[in-house]
């Protein structure tokens, strides 16, 4: 069997069975020889319309299906994973290390399935595989959480399922391809199952709540599989639901305001990791050709400048041993580099001209302009200002410069810089070179010109007003500081909400079960009384006379009888 | 001008007078931006041959300085919204007790 019959994703899978056995340098060489293998496998050895289908009991399924759009995730994927395997270097655990490569691979898995089937076990696979991510943390904190997590991804993959079967049941595909709206049970399930793992509203939580709990390296590792796989799957299932514009208009403005009050700065990027994803799912419910370009090409670009962010915030934590803005501050004194590419990686989140973010948003932007959506286009410009307000200014602000804070550590390990340095180059050179990333999108031609002169001049515009008012806020103090807190989000529903309503009905239930039993008791008490008053040891009923005295009445009755008898 | 601890040599930025330049800097950048771009657009304007590429997008992306003020009103708004926000929802860093 050549390697090119390996089904992609799997090179990672068996990959990662070999880790506990290996050591030092060789696990190193390990880690990074993995993801590449994987990548070159992908390039060079797999072409478009690839297949590999499997029979079991009567159906057939689709374990390996290649087009442009699962060979742009798939690139994509593997090159994060890459990175984040650099990144990691350093890092001798086991448990994060087998758990972040299966992880990757069952989310590429899941991006060359051509089936529901198959995507659902990927699906889970990447559930069961990350938790160990938030796990690995070793705390009190990251095991609830991790622990939430769990049950939320699970949930989805549960939803997944029962749609699936309800879908197989109606239409018998079994074909993972588009559904064609959100128009009944089946359809509704899956939409669902697919919005929980893209963090739509209400269902986002375990995003912001996990996320930073997870180790340094994990985090980088979480910020690019789970999200953008369910942006893949939306793409293949729903593009063109029109449900899919408000839900994504309203995920891109309602994190930045807990961003602006959020105080630890990997909690920040969840929220704006979660502000990213909503121009993707815009993207993908205006439905055109050149607007899921714009979604996939957001996505490419997306996990690079966001793993290039964490990686940042990481590096961070691992010097300081914290990422809270209030601890924060001045650090570009002893980290200079790291500040450079977090830089680089707020720069392009924000969509300045020569990075990637600004080749990538605009054309959803412009899709959404020529669509004629006009709430919808100035609520992504309210969200593409806010995004560059507390990613682009307010991350690298309090932690590298704002007050100093008077930490002094050492830079960032080399590994750890080397890959935020890959990140970062290709962050610019994606700017500079648009073509180059256009050329892999799903939908050619892609003719899309990112450079003309009112694009950018009203993109600098927009970006250095906005700056202008964090200067103005913060000149007159009116920017709120950096403060440590917990800031309420709708997972206080569950974590909070729902426990005390519990907790309040077992109180009840209590109370109501201590009345009854007290009640009872004391009838059943006053009954033993009753009877024992008539018949107990005094009772009298319960008394008893000498057989001489019954004799004697026995004669008395006996001789009234006969005195009666006569007379 | 801040300390700096251990006798370490102060940077440019520690020096308040340096801040302020870069405020004012920040706003010399902006209105050059606000007015040169203004410019730049209606030059490009002038030389867009396409009458279609000439009036894309909406009516209100045209008006002057639209973006910048967009901008910078959307992030004080954001910003003072988000300040409101906290009296609401901000609770202290334990509360859910773990």
């Amino acid at each position: 069997m050549g390697i090119e019959q390996i089904p992609p994703g799997w090179i990672m899978i068996l990959g990662a069975a070999l880790v506990p056995l290996l050591a030092g340098r060789l696990k190193q060489a390990w880690m990074l020889f993995v993801p590449a293998a994987g990548l070159a496998q992908l390039v060079f050895l797999i072409p478009d319309g690839t297949g590999m289908v499997a029979s079991i009991f009567e159906y057939d399924l689709t374990i390996v299906r290649v087009d442009p759009l699962a060979r742009l995730w798939g690139t994509i994927f593997y090159i994060a994973a890459f990175l984040a395997a650099l990144y990691s270097l350093q890092l001798d655990d086991d448990v994060q290390q087998v758990s972040a490569l299966l992880y990757a691979g069952s989310a590429i898995g899941a991006v060359f399935a051509g089936d529901w089937i198959t995507l659902f076990v990927y699906w889970e696979l990447t559930a069961i595989t990350s938790v160990f991510l938030v796990w690995a943390s070793r705390t009190e904190r990251s095991y609830h959480s991790g622990v939430r997590y769990l049950i939320v991804q699970v949930g989805s993959g549960v939803l997944l399922l029962a749609g699936v079967v309800l879908h197989v049941h109606d239409t018998g595909s079994l074909e993972f391809s588009d559904l064609g709206g959100v128009t009944d049970l089946a359809t509704v399930l899956i939409f669902l199952a697919i919005g929980i793992k893209a963090a739509f509203p209400f269902l986002h939580n375990w995003l912001p709540d996990a996320y930073p709990e997870a180790t340094v390296t994990g985090t980088v590792w979480l910020s690019t599989f789970t999200t953008k796989l369910a942006i893949y799957a939306l793409a293949r299932s729903f593009p063109g639901e029109d449900l899919l514009i408000p839900i994504g208009v309203a995920m891109t403005a309602f994190p930045i305001f807990f961003a602006v009050i959020e105080n630890d700065l990997r909690r920040v990027l969840a929220y704006s990791l979660n502000n990213q994803l909503g121009f993707m799912v815009v993207g993908i419910g205006i439905g055109t050709a050149a607007s899921i370009n714009g979604a996939a090409c957001h996505a490419f670009a997306h996990i690079l400048y966001k793993s290039l962010l964490f990686m940042s915030m990481g590096a961070v934590l691992f010097r300081t041993g914290t990422c809270k803005g209030s601890e924060l501050g001045g650090l570009y004194k002893s980290m200079p580099w790291t500040c450079a590419f977090c830089i680089v990686g707020a720069a392009s989140i924000s969509a300045f001209p020569l990075t990637s973010g600004f080749v990538s948003k605009s054309i959803i932007l412009a899709e959404a302009s020529s669509e004629g959506l006009a709430l919808t286009f100035l609520v992504l410009l309210f969200a593409s200002a806010g995004v560059f307000h507390h990613s682009g200014i307010k991350i690298p602000y309090f932690a590298f410069f704002a007050h100093d804070s008077k930490i002094r550590v050492k830079e960032a390990p080399l590994n750890m810089l080397i890959a935020m340095g890959i990140a970062a180059a290709l962050c610019i050179g994606i700017g500079v070179f648009p073509g180059l990333l256009y050329a892999l999108l799903p939908n050619q031609p892609e003719h899309f010109v990112p450079y003309t002169v009112p694009h950018v001049v009203t993109q600098l515009q927009l970006l250095l007003w906005s700056a202008l008012a964090f200067g103005v806020l913060n000149w007159y103090r009116i920017y709120p500081p950096e403060l440590r807190s917990t800031n309420l989000d709708f997972d206080w529903v569950y974590r909070a909400g729902a426990p005390a309503v519990v907790g309040a009905c077992g109180r009840a239930i209590q109370a109501l079960q201590t009345a009854v039993l007290t009640a009872t008791r004391a009838r059943i008490v006053g009954t033993i009384e009753r009877v024992h008053r008539y018949h107990g040891p005094h009772g009298v009923l319960a008394r008893t006379s000498p057989t001489g005295s019954m004799a004697l009445w026995v004669a008395v009755l006996l001789s009234a009888i006969l005195v009666l008898y006569f007379v | 001008m801040q300390e700096t601890p251990g006798g370490e040599p102060p940077r440019w930025l520690d020096d308040f007078e340096n801040v302020r330049k870069v405020y004012r800097g920040l706003w010399i950048v902006c209105l050059v931006v606000l007015f040169g771009g203004q410019g730049l657009l209606a030059w490009a304007q002038r030389r867009a041959t396409d009458a279609h590429a000439a009036h894309h997008g909406f009516g209100f992306e045209h008006w002057p300085g639209f973006y910048a003020l967009f901008g910078f009103i959307a992030c004080v708004a954001l910003v003072l919204a988000a300040k409101e926000l906290r009296k609401l929802i901000m609770r202290s860093e334990d509360y859910y007790g773990d």
